[in-house]
């Protein structure tokens, strides 16, 4: 291997291993904040990414028909829950929120798709018909369970992967799909050459690191966030509930998946399936980070992005194998260093 | 007189076992109200009830409305607020944050006083102020009692809830305490409080309750509930009266 | 009068006459049922019955098949060996896997399984030994004394042999010494090891006893296709396996097969329905799966087999005849030292919970500790059982220093504690709960509970327990199921579990917290019948009366040291401790 190369895939590593660091820390805040392991973060980014081809083509993508029925359940679940606890009142907002506007961003998607609009606009509508759909997801699933042990979660965690895997077959079909890159630009930095798009991937991933940070220290809804990871008791107490709190990081979390899939969408081809296996390389980074520390997770992340670039050079039938395999001597050092059983929470 | 909480029939259960039997209780608009009792008679079982933490039978009226079937996070943005027994810190934030989130029902809200708050929470317990900047976690005892009060007096409570205030603390900061929990209610804000430390709370109190496995057993003002022989002994078994 | 052996008896006669009466389709569905129930099963005693998840039972399944493919084409051994061969190799990487991960908290262990499910499954399609993503063809018939199992009919004879027999020695390892052992890991680590069970060494049996299920499916399922890819073995599987588990639910092994019965046939009817609905090929049936499984989580969480079972009570369990009894270990003469404090200190991060607290206890003696909430009772107490290293200080029982013991170490020394919130198995009976006590008084482990072949010492374990539960007064209720009991109780019921340990100290903590009045009377008169008996009784109580009527001598804590010890009449009259209680007066 010659320097050339060994740059190279340096390059393609960190590009990799930003995406899988967002990830990583997207799952570390939804497993602190609710205790759920967020398996189908992968079909975020795999719906992400294949939105935003659909709409590439002038077509109305089929997650649009997700939006509306997720949009519906979650209405039938609330207003019941509404007239049971007789807060009448609470009955026009929820049709706004989970009929009126999904139906309003549908209608819009299905108004500006076909006139193709610019790349900017076309992430937009995207990002508009799949970050809602992480809240109402964790409403739907997660929140009659907030009480279960982690393990169950963990079990609905993986029954939604598979029911948002096979939808995403439904809407998208087994066709895979690459959407062009956001730059064609090229640099020379010597023998090393530099994509533009590259760029793109570790600035946008650089700068969606800062704005959560800025998100977590200094905002109202990001301290709350924070003393629910911390006690969830004590952020009951001062009235931030745990439902409020699963709904924002499971906001967070679609966010940060649906545009790492529209980062990714240019450099690797996105299938209904490919979701699952870029999500766990973000689970092998937070593992790394023991699920706790967002800057271990991110580390771990970039450290899965190279191992993965240099695995696929040197045998990259192996690439995987090496990959995931990566997380028994993880494992290892985790076990040897912690030093107590841990009480089962049940 | 004005009634600010009015608790009916309240019955909590833990899976089969009864721990708070047909409660009921008044709290005056501006006044303290003490329950005390032994430990494990069901006080803080009680609060938490009436906080929502807990699922409850039975009736609790506040401020003229019923809110049984209202979520713990709605009664806080009520006014309703609880300082618990475990104080329950956000212990890896700073002093100022906590009490940032106290006032987070009033953030969410676009409240612009809250401001004026953190000066009077200041004011009360200069040493926060001094720590403002240091982790909840690394505070003493009587400072987390004392952050726990001001997180609490962030939320600006109609009724405060104090689950054992006291405890495990040293006398002096107790007295502390004590004299800030009168001063509150000279200010308008009712109190709930919860003891095991009788003798200080039914000094402070207007009116008490005696609570023994579950049931209120006697109830009356607190001048009166101090010298009631009752009282001492539902604490010390069998002790006789003399002898306190 | 027996509904259980009834419909055993008809599921019977069906696995034997359906293969010959039966289409060719049919009897393929029930081949597959019996392979998916015997890995099923192994996920329902992991999952279910110990807490724990794998979702990578396919991969075990995968090294079973690819084992014997391997080995008996290429070079041609005989299935029976490579059998042999495919579980040996699981044992090894699932107990390698099993002690990376169990030592971790619990979702360590699931995680894992999905990165090393994926992991093998790529390995098995890029081996080139392996075949790759064609896989290995022609594998050898397996042949039965002669018989050659060629086709499904035959073969499903060998298949449900297999499962039947999986089921009934998982039904016998669960009823016995190591299955109540296996059955407390759900109920939290804690009370499991407080009577020497070595959770974690359980951990890692049930998880290679799942993985070997699984390995054992897959070589069946290598001799029935007679043909392997890497396809069957991918990480959807795994998660399959665990649905079935999850579906049929831990309240009884025949979960699994229910569980396996039911996604199979569910699945083959969605294979046929979607794509026609939806007008396009694929795994649609993944949706339905998922949704179901959430709604099931939701709305049943323990799986359609409790259901079922509420038709089929569980018969009494008669006391076998017991020809021999427990030993008991020798007792200190009453007087004798027993219970040694020295300077004992516990400190949490800058709190300090407990502050050089030093008293001694003598043997039958019951000796009170008390002092108002938060004054370091429980943690002394926990210093004494192990749960918490100390500080600073020691503890010494019967001359030996124990407080750098942990408490599965505690236990065989002789002190037996109950816990202050009630830990006992709900849905176990009375007597089994109460069995686990004794469980050091016991060495059969797994293998030969599953082969039957511990009843003699069974029997005597549950003679102890049923005769602890007669001294303590609850032997009418030894077959109730624990959670059915009156909290009162309930604690009765701890303090007979303690008994069947033969403890020579018993540990109280709070056992009369949220006791009615009578209960409370009762309590005090059992403790009272057992100091007769020359147990010795430490009680770390906060009901004052409770207490003063009861013990011998007192010792009061506040701020985590000693405030004040003595007979209960003086503690009564001591100014000191009416003042911790009661409050200064300023």
């Amino acid at each position: 291997m010659n320097t050339e190369i060994a740059l190279f895939l340096i390059q393609d590593g960190l590009t990799n291993g930003a995406i899988y660091a967002l990830l990583a820390l997207a799952l570390v805040l939804v497993f602190a904040v609710t205790r759920v392991i967020f398996i189908p973060q992968g079909e975020f980014v795999a719906y992400g990414a294949l939105t935003l081809a659909s709409l590439q083509l002038g077509k109305l993508p089929g997650t649009a028909w997700l939006l509306l029925g997720a949009g519906l359940a979650v209405a039938a679940v609330e207003l019941v829950q509404a007239l049971r606890v007789r807060a009448l009142r609470r009955i026009p907002a929820i049709i706004l929120k989970f009929i009126i506007v999904p139906v309003f961003l549908v209608g819009l998607v299905w108004w500006a798709a076909p006139q193709k609009p610019a790349l900017t606009l076309q992430i937009v509508l995207a990002l508009a018909l799949i970050v809602p759909l992480g809240p109402m997801v964790y409403r739907l699933a997660y929140q009659p369970l907030a009480n279960a042990s982690v393990l169950v979660l963990l079990i609905v965690s993986v029954a939604l992967h598979f029911a948002m895997t096979g939808l995403g077959l439904v809407f998208f079909g087994a066709e895979g799909s690459r959407t062009p890159p956001f730059s064609d630009a090229q640099w020379k930095l010597g023998v090393l050459t530099i994509s533009g798009q590259s760029l793109w991937v570790v600035g946008a991933s650089l700068a969606l690191i800062a704005a959560l940070l800025l998100f977590f220290e200094h905002t109202i809804y990001g301290k709350a966030l924070r003393a629910t990871a911390i006690n969830r008791v004590g952020a009951r107490l001062v009235g931030v509930s745990p439902a409020m709190a699963g709904k924002l990081s499971f906001t967070l979390a679609a966010l940060i998946g649906a545009l790492s899939g529209i980062l990714i969408a240019p450099i690797t081809t996105i299938y209904y399936d490919s979701g699952f296996l870029v999500g766990l390389k973000g689970f092998v980074g937070a593992i790394v980070g023991g699920l706790l520390s967002y800057p271990l997770a991110a580390a771990g992340a970039v450290l899965v992005g190279m191992l993965e670039a240099y695995a696929s050079f040197w045998a990259s039938a192996y690439k995987e194998v090496i990959v995931f395999t990566l997380i028994i001597p993880v494992l290892v050092w985790r076990s040897l260093t912690t030093h107590h059983i841990e009480e089962d929470e049940e | 007189m004005n009634l600010l909480l009015d608790v009916r029939d309240l019955c909590v259960a833990y899976g089969k076992v009864e721990a708070v039997h047909r409660v009921g209780l008044q709290v005056e608009q501006g006044r303290i109200v003490t329950v005390i009792g032994p430990n494990g008679a069901g006080k803080t079982t009680l609060l938490a009830a009436l906080m929502g933490m807990l699922p409850a039978r039975g009736s609790v009226n506040y401020a003229g409305e019923e809110i049984m079937r209202v979520e713990a996070e709605r009664r806080v943005s009520r006014g309703l607020c609880l300082v618990p027994e475990r104080r329950e810190l956000f212990a890896a934030m700073t002093v100022e944050d906590n009490l940032t989130l106290g006032a987070f029902h009033r953030y969410r809200k676009r409240d612009k006083t809250v401001g004026e708050d953190f000066e009077r929470v200041y004011q009360l317990f200069p040493r926060l102020q001094e720590r403002r900047r240091q982790m909840a976690g690394t505070l003493s005892g009587g400072e987390r009692q004392m952050l726990a009060l001001g997180r609490a007096l962030m939320s600006r409570p109609r009724l405060l809830m104090l689950d054992e205030p006291s405890l495990g603390l040293a006398p002096l900061i107790v007295r502390d305490i004590f004299r800030v929990i009168a001063g509150l209610r000279d200010k308008g804000v009712s109190i709930l409080l919860v003891e095991q430390n009788a003798r200080a709370a039914l000094q402070v109190a207007d009116y008490g309750y005696v609570l023994e496995t579950g049931e209120i057993v006697v109830e009356g003002p607190s001048a009166e509930l101090a010298s009631n022989p009752r009282v001492i002994e539902s604490y010390l078994g069998f002790v006789s009266v003399n002898a306190a | 009068m027996n509904r259980t052996r009834l419909v055993l008896g008809v599921f019977l006669a069906f696995i034997l006459t359906a293969p010959l009466v039966l289409p060719e389709f049919h009897v393929t569905l029930l081949n597959y049922i019996g392979l998916y129930s015997i890995v099923a099963l192994g996920l329902v005693l992991l999952t279910g019955v110990g807490g724990l998840t794998s979702f990578g039972q396919a991969a075990f399944v995968g090294m079973g098949a690819y084992a014997t493919a391997y080995l008996s084409t290429v070079h041609g051994w005989s299935p029976w060996v490579t059998l042999l061969i495919g579980l040996a190799l699981t044992f090894a990487v699932s107990l390698f896997l099993g002690f990376i991960t169990l030592r971790l908290s619990g979702h360590y262990l699931p995680l894992g399984t999905i990165a090393w499910g994926i992991s093998l499954y790529f390995l098995f399609g890029n081996m080139t030994f392996l075949g790759g993503y064609t896989g290995i063809s022609s594998l050898p018939p397996i042949n039965f004394f002669g018989l050659t199992l060629d086709s499904g009919r035959e073969f499903n004879y060998l298949i449900w042999a297999f499962a039947l027999l999986a089921l009934l020695s998982m039904n016998n390892l669960l009823d016995s010494r190591s299955g109540r052992a296996i059955r407390a890991l759900k109920g939290g680590g804690l009370m499991a090891e407080s009577f020497g069970v070595d959770t974690a060494r359980m951990k890692i049996i049930i998880f290679v006893h799942a993985a070997l299920l699984a390995s054992l499916s897959g070589w069946l399922y290598a001799h029935l296709l007679r043909f392997v890819n890497p396809t069957p073995f991918s990480i959807n599987s795994g998660i399959e396996y665990l649905f079935m588990a999850v579906v049929g639910g831990a309240a009884s092994v025949w979960g699994a097969v229910v569980g396996a019965g039911i996604l199979t046939i569910l699945k083959q009817w969605l294979q046929n329905i979607l794509p026609k609905l939806l007008g396009q090929s694929g795994n649609f049936e993944m949706i339905v799966f998922g949704v179901l499984l959430v709604l099931l989580l939701q709305r049943a969480r323990e799986g359609i087999m409790p259901l079922a079972v509420r038709f089929f009570p569980a018969p009494k369990k008669l006391l076998a005849p017991v020809s021999q009894v427990l030993q008991r270990r020798i007792r200190p003469a009453a007087g004798e030292a027993l219970l040694d404090v020295i300077g004992a200190r516990k400190a949490f991060g800058g709190l300090v919970a407990v502050n050089d607290l030093s008293f001694t206890m003598r043997s039958g003696e019951i000796l009170g500790l008390i002092g108002p909430n938060g004054a370091g009772k429980s943690t002394v107490f926990n210093l004494i059982t192990g749960v918490l290293p100390a500080s600073g200080g020691e503890v010494h029982f019967r001359g030996e220093r124990i407080d750098r013991l942990s408490a599965r170490a505690i236990i065989p020394r002789g002190l037996a504690r109950t816990f202050q919130q009630v830990h006992l198995l709900p849905t176990m009976s009375v007597l089994e709960n109460v069995a686990i006590g004794a469980h050091l008084r016991g060495r059969k482990g797994v293998v030969s509970a599953a082969l039957r072949l511990e009843r003699a010492e069974e029997a005597t374990l549950l003679a102890e327990a049923a005769q602890q539960l007669e001294r303590v007064g609850l032997g009418a209720s030894m077959h109730e199921q624990a959670g059915s009991l009156a909290l009162g109780q309930q604690r009765i019921l701890e303090i007979a579990r303690a008994l069947c340990a033969d403890p020579v100290l018993l540990l109280l903590d709070e056992p009369a917290a949220g006791l009615r009045y009578q209960e409370k009377r009762a309590l005090a008169e059992l403790l009272r019948g057992l100091k007769a008996e020359g147990m010795s009784i430490l009680l770390v109580e906060h009901d004052m009366e409770f207490v003063m009527q009861l013990v011998d001598r007192l010792v009061v804590m506040d701020f985590g040291e000693k405030l004040a010890e003595g007979l209960p009449r003086e503690i009564q009259t001591n100014p000191a401790v009416l003042e911790a209680y009661l409050g200064s007066v300023n």
